[in-house]
């Protein structure tokens, strides 16, 4: 199925949660935002949300300094 | 014909000289600057001429100040700012510094949160004094803005900013600013603010560190109400500090959004 990751269509194979995709891409899940078709997407939904064909998913890494 | 003093339009008779409009406007005056230049010798003024006239030590009156900010923005810019509430999330490198650029534009309120005290290793790049060391930071930043501008109000938080707190320090802002330290940090408020507040602006930042290009600062617009300032990708590590320079610019990438932002300004 096709995503479209921060913009960019990207092919997956397997049926896959926002917990598994962020694993993935190696991202620590603590320090990111993920939107999903223009909508906030709690943190305690990510393991629970399979994506679908079509989604279009937004992910900030925060990196630390301030 | 007309002058500006002090920043504000005023009509004088075409024949008025500086020392006699100084003992008439505003006696006692012991500065006295023409067009950006301090003057000492008495002059015959002219046709737009901006005079300033400053007794020494003496601070503008709370209406005198609203008047020279009033002067110094485009008609309507300062109302909109002024009637602006705007939260900020951890004043160190960043916050301290969006909190003075907005105060100085005359930002109605801010709302800052922080549960740090003043160290000496903050000051290669945050907005505090070493007369300051072991104040909150709370206290030390809203003694800074008084300093810039009495007219801004500023509601200290002197708290560690966490879920359960969020609506209660910054449920009332117009635009709330992250600029906290620890990635973690950054995710746990625009997760739990964007949540929250789905239609409130959120400014945040990431990838400030070091000395690496300036241009490779950039503000993007994440979603709607989101905002993204910073490289993104360079965190701070050893050998990767935090410095003025940078952070500043991140600093001001973030106001400026505010600013625009308030202003209905497009940004993408």
């Amino acid at each position: 199925m096709q995503l479209i990751i921060n913009g960019e269509a990207k092919q997956v194979t397997e049926e896959l949660t926002v917990t598994k995709l962020l694993a993935q891409l190696m991202l620590s899940p603590e320090q990111v935002v993920v939107e999903l078709n223009h909508n906030i997407l709690p943190v305690d939904k990510h393991s629970a949300t399979e994506l679908t064909s079509g989604d279009s998913i937004e992910i900030v890494h925060f990196v630390g300094g301030g | 014909m007309n002058i500006y003093l002090n920043d504000i339009p005023v009509e004088i008779n075409p024949d008025t000289y500086l020392h006699a409009l100084r003992d008439e406007k505003k006696s006692g005056a012991d500065i006295l600057i023409i067009n950006g230049f301090p003057q000492t010798k008495d002059q015959r003024l002219q046709e737009d001429d901006r005079v300033v006239m400053i007794r020494r030590g003496e601070q503008p009156t709370p209406d005198e100040l609203e008047a020279l900010m009033m002067a110094r923005h485009t008609p309507g810019v300062h109302e909109k700012i002024k009637q602006a509430r705007v939260g900020i999330a951890g004043i160190g490198g960043l916050g301290s510094n969006v909190a003075i650029a907005l105060t100085r534009v005359g930002i109605g309120q801010l709302d800052i949160a922080d549960f740090d005290v003043v160290e000496p290793s903050n000051l290669n790049r945050q907005q505090y004094f070493i007369d300051q060391i072991g104040m909150p930071k709370v206290e030390a930043l809203s003694d800074i803005l008084k300093r810039i501008n009495p007219a801004v109000k500023v509601n200290g938080h002197n708290k560690k900013v966490t879920p359960e707190n969020l609506t209660a320090i910054f449920g009332t802002v117009d635009i709330l600013v992250e600029a906290f330290d620890a990635a973690a940090e950054k995710a746990m408020l625009t997760n739990h603010f964007l949540q929250l507040y789905p239609n409130k602006y959120l400014v945040a930042a990431s990838g400030v560190a070091g000395y690496e290009p300036s241009n490779s600062i950039r503000t993007r617009k994440i979603s709607k109400y989101f905002y993204l300032c910073g490289d993104g990708v360079t965190a701070a590590a050893p050998g990767y500090g935090l410095m003025a320079p940078r952070v500043g610019i991140a600093a001001h990438h973030q106001a400026n959004t505010v600013l625009r932002l308030l202003l209905n300004e497009p940004l993408d």
